[in-house]
C-alpha cells in the first residue's frame, strides 16, 4: 500500500498514535474521531508523493540557474569574461540538474514527454516545463559556446535570451507548490515568489563570490545582499501572515532548517560587507554560506508543506474558521 | 481526448462542466448521493468496487480503528468505509444495547469516494491531460497517459487520488466510467445493500437528498446535514456528495474545501511581481557595481 511509511506523524494531532504508523497501518490506534482531530488524527489531504531530494533539490538548482544566468548575461555585457563564464556553466549545470531531478521523480520517468502533448495555464507544472525547454537549451548553448568559443555572438544571444527566461524559472516553482491543498505552501502564496527569488538571487551571488575573482564580484556582491535581506523579510511577512499554519515553519525539521538558512544567510550578508570586497577567502566563505543557506530555506519549505499536509488541524482549523466568519457575515 | 482538457475550466465553473469542457451531445451530469445515515458498514462497495475495476489490494493491515482496514482513499482504495465511534448519545438504538453504566455510544459508518468536483483542481493541474473531464460531467485519470507527476496527489482538498506503488501512476474512482458507457450503474452503488449509495442524474439527486434531510429532521435526527451539495461552494459542489450525521472533519472529510486554483490569478501575480523584483535587483547590481 501506499505511503504507509511516509504518511507518518500528524506533528501534533491530538490523536495520540494515529499519525505514527499512517493511515490503516497496523497499531495505529488513535483516539476517536472528532471534530479537531479528524479521523482518528489522519491527514485530510494527501501529502505530496514527491522525493525530498529530488523536489527540494528542484526548487533551488531552478532558482540558482536563474540567478546565474541573469549574472552571466550581465557579466557578458559589462566586461566580466570570468564571471560570465563560470556563471554561464553554473546556469546550465543547474538546469540540467533540475530537469534530471524532474524526470527521475515521475513515477513513470519514460513518458516525460507526455508533458508536452498540452499547454494548460492552469498548471504551473505544464507552464513550467514549457519555461524550461526553452530555458535550458539556451543556457547549454551559451556555456557551450562560451567555452569552446564557437559561434560566439549566437553564443551571447543565447545567453541574453536565457537571462530573458530565468526570472520566469526563479520564480515559477512558488506557484507551482503553493497551486495545492497543502495549507502551508497555499496559504503562504503571496509570499512565497518573494521568498523564492531572494533566496535565488542570495544562491546566484553566493557562487558568482566563490567562482570569480574579487575584481569582477562587485555586482554579484550586491545581488547577493539583496538576496539574503530579502530573503529575510519576506520570511518574516510570511510568519506574520499564515496564522496557526505558521508553526509549519517553525517546528520540526523545517523550523531547524529554516533558522539555520537565517543565520546562515544573515552571516553570509555580514561576510559579504566586511570582507568579499577585500579578501578572496573571505568572498568564498561568505558565498558558500548564502549558498548553503539558500539550499535550507527550499528544504526547509519542502519540509514545512509536508508537516502541513500531514497534521489534519492545518487543513482542518483554518477551513472552520473560514466557514464560521462566512456564516457570521450572512448573519 | 481534447474535448475533456478544458485548461480554462476553473475560468469557467458553473453547473455544467461537461459542457465547459466542449462536451456537445452529452447525457445529463451523472452522480452518487451518499446517504451515510442508512451505511451498515458492510463494505461491499469496497469490495464491488475492487472487483469491477480490478484494483490491487490496499494492504492486509489490523489498524484496530474500529473495523477500518482500508484507512482512506488512495490509489488503491477508491471507496473506503469510514467507521466513527463516538462516545456519544446515538439518535436512536435498540433498548437492549443500552450499556448498563450508562455509558453512550453511537456508530457513523459513511462510504467515502472521489467528490468528482464541478471545478477540479487534480484537472487544473494535471500537466499531461491524463485527467479530463467526461460526458457525465465526471473526472477521470487515463492510465495510457498519465506519467505519475503526482502534481494531483496534493492539489486534491479531499485527499483522494495516490500514486501506486510498484506502478508509478496516479489511480483513483472514475465513477465507473466504463459501466455508464453501457448505461449500468457504477459497481458499488449496484453492490450496496441498503441504497445508502444512490447513483443518479446530479440534480434529481440534489433534490432526493434535500427531501432525505427534511424526513431526518422531522424524525428527530437533527444531525443530518448534507456536504458538497450546494454548487456555490468552494469547489463549485460536488458530483458525489453525502449526507452525514456530524461534521464532515470526524468523518475525515475537509470543513470547507476550495479548489487551490481559485486563487492562481493572484499566484501569477505575485509570481510576476517577484520575478520583475529578481530583474530589478540583477539590473541595480550591475549599475551600482559599474566602477569596479
Amino acid at each position: 500500500m501506499s505511503g504507509n511509511g511516509d504518511r507518518a506523524t500528524a506533528a501534533g494531532a491530538t490523536a495520540p498514535v494515529a499519525g505514527a504508523t499512517g493511515r490503516g497501518a497496523a497499531g495505529s490506534n488513535g483516539g476517536p474521531p472528532t471534530a479537531s482531530a479528524g479521523y482518528y488524527g489522519d491527514p485530510v489531504v494527501n501529502p505530496p508523493v514527491w522525493r525530498e531530494l529530488d523536489i527540494a533539490g528542484y526548487l533551488f538548482t531552478g532558482g540558482l540557474s536563474g540567478a546565474t544566468a541573469l549574472l552571466a548575461a550581465g557579466a557578458d555585457l559589462t566586461g566580466r569574461p570570468v564571471l560570465a563564464r563560470r556563471a554561464k556553466l553554473c546556469a546550465s549545470g543547474a538546469i540540467a540538474l533540475s530537469l534530471g531531478a524532474l524526470v527521475k521523480d515521475l513515477g513513470r520517468p519514460l513518458r516525460f514527454l507526455n508533458m508536452l502533448r498540452v499547454f494548460k495555464p492552469t498548471s504551473p507544472m505544464s507552464v513550467g516545463v514549457w519555461l524550461l525547454v526553452g530555458y535550458a537549451p539556451l543556457t547549454m548553448a551559451a556555456a557551450a559556446s562560451n567555452v569552446t568559443g564557437v559561434l560566439p555572438r549566437l553564443g551571447r544571444a543565447a545567453g541574453l535570451g536565457a537571462a530573458a527566461l530565468a526570472p520566469g524559472v526563479a520564480s515559477y516553482t512558488a506557484a507551482l507548490i503553493a497551486d495545492t491543498a497543502v495549507p502551508a505552501w497555499h496559504e503562504a502564496h503571496r509570499e512565497l515568489p518573494f521568498v523564492f527569488v531572494s533566496s535565488a538571487a542570495a544562491a546566484g551571488g553566493g557562487f558568482a563570490l566563490i567562482a570569480a575573482p574579487l575584481h569582477e564580484t562587485r555586482p554579484a556582491r550586491h545581488l547577493a545582499l539583496m538576496g539574503a535581506a530579502g530573503e529575510l523579510v519576506a520570511e518574516r511577512l510570511l510568519h506574520r501572515r499564515l496564522g496557526m499554519v505558521a508553526e509549519a515553519y517553525e517546528r520540526g525539521s523545517a523550523g531547524r532548517r529554516l533558522k539555520t538558512a537565517q543565520a546562515l544567510e544573515a552571516a553570509g550578508a555580514v561576510g559579504v560587507v566586511a570582507l568579499a570586497g577585500r579578501s578572496r577567502v573571505g568572498a568564498a566563505l561568505s558565498g558558500a554560506a548564502l549558498v548553503a543557506g539558500a539550499v535550507l530555506t527550499r528544504f526547509g519549505i519542502f519540509a514545512a508543506g509536508m508537516a502541513s499536509a500531514r497534521d489534519p488541524k492545518h487543513t482542518i482549523e483554518p477551513q472552520r474558521e473560514r466557514a464560521a466568519a462566512r456564516a457570521r457575515q450572512a448573519l | 481526448m481534447s474535448a475533456g482538457e478544458g485548461p480554462l475550466n476553473v475560468l469557467l465553473s458553473g453547473g455544467d462542466p461537461a459542457a465547459e469542457a466542449g462536451w456537445l451531445d452529452r447525457p445529463p451530469r451523472m452522480g452518487f448521493f451518499t446517504d451515510t445515515s442508512v451505511c451498515i458498514g458492510c463494505k461491499a462497495c469496497e469490495v464491488a468496487c475492487k472487483e469491477w475495476n480490478d484494483v490491487p489490494e490496499d494492504g492486509l493491515n489490523w489498524s484496530g480503528r474500529s473495523l477500518d482496514n482500508s484507512g482512506g482513499l488512495g490509489a488503491d482504495t477508491w471507496r473506503h468505509v469510514a467507521f466513527v465511534e463516538q462516545r456519544v448519545k446515538a439518535g436512536w438504538h435498540e433498548p437492549n444495547f443500552q450499556r448498563e453504566d450508562g455509558d453512550e455510544f453511537r456508530w457513523l459508518m459513511s462510504s467515502d469516494v472521489c467528490k468528482h468536483c464541478t471545478d477540479a483542481a487534480c484537472l487544473d493541474v494535471c500537466p499531461t491531460g491524463a485527467i479530463f473531464r467526461t460526458e457525465f460531467g465526471t473526472v477521470v485519470v487515463q492510465a495510457d497517459v498519465c506519467n505519475g507527476c503526482g502534481y494531483c496527489v496534493p492539489a486534491c482538498p479531499y485527499g483522494v487520488l495516490d500514486r501506486r506503488e510498484g506502478d508509478g501512476r496516479i489511480f483513483k474512482c472514475t465513477l465507473c466510467y466504463d459501466r455508464l458507457k453501457d448505461g449500468q450503474e457504477p459497481a458499488c452503488a449496484k453492490a450496496c445493500p441498503t441504497d445508502s449509495i444512490k447513483f443518479g442524474e446530479l440534480d434529481e439527486l440534489r433534490v432526493q437528498a434535500g427531501e432525505r434531510v427534511q424526513e431526518l429532521h422531522a424524525a428527530g435526527v437533527t444531525e443530518a446535514r448534507l456536504y458538497g451539495e450546494d454548487p456555490a461552494d468552494g469547489v463549485g459542489g460536488d458530483g458525489a456528495f453525502f449526507l452525514l450525521l456530524d461534521e464532515p472533519e470526524v468523518y475525515g472529510l475537509p470543513p470547507d474545501p476550495v479548489v487551490t486554483t481559485r486563487d492562481l490569478g493572484s499566484m501569477w501575480r505575485h509570481v510576476g511581481v517577484a520575478a520583475g523584483a529578481l530583474v530589478a535587483g540583477a539590473l541595480a547590481s550591475f549599475v551600482a557595481g559599474a566602477r569596479r
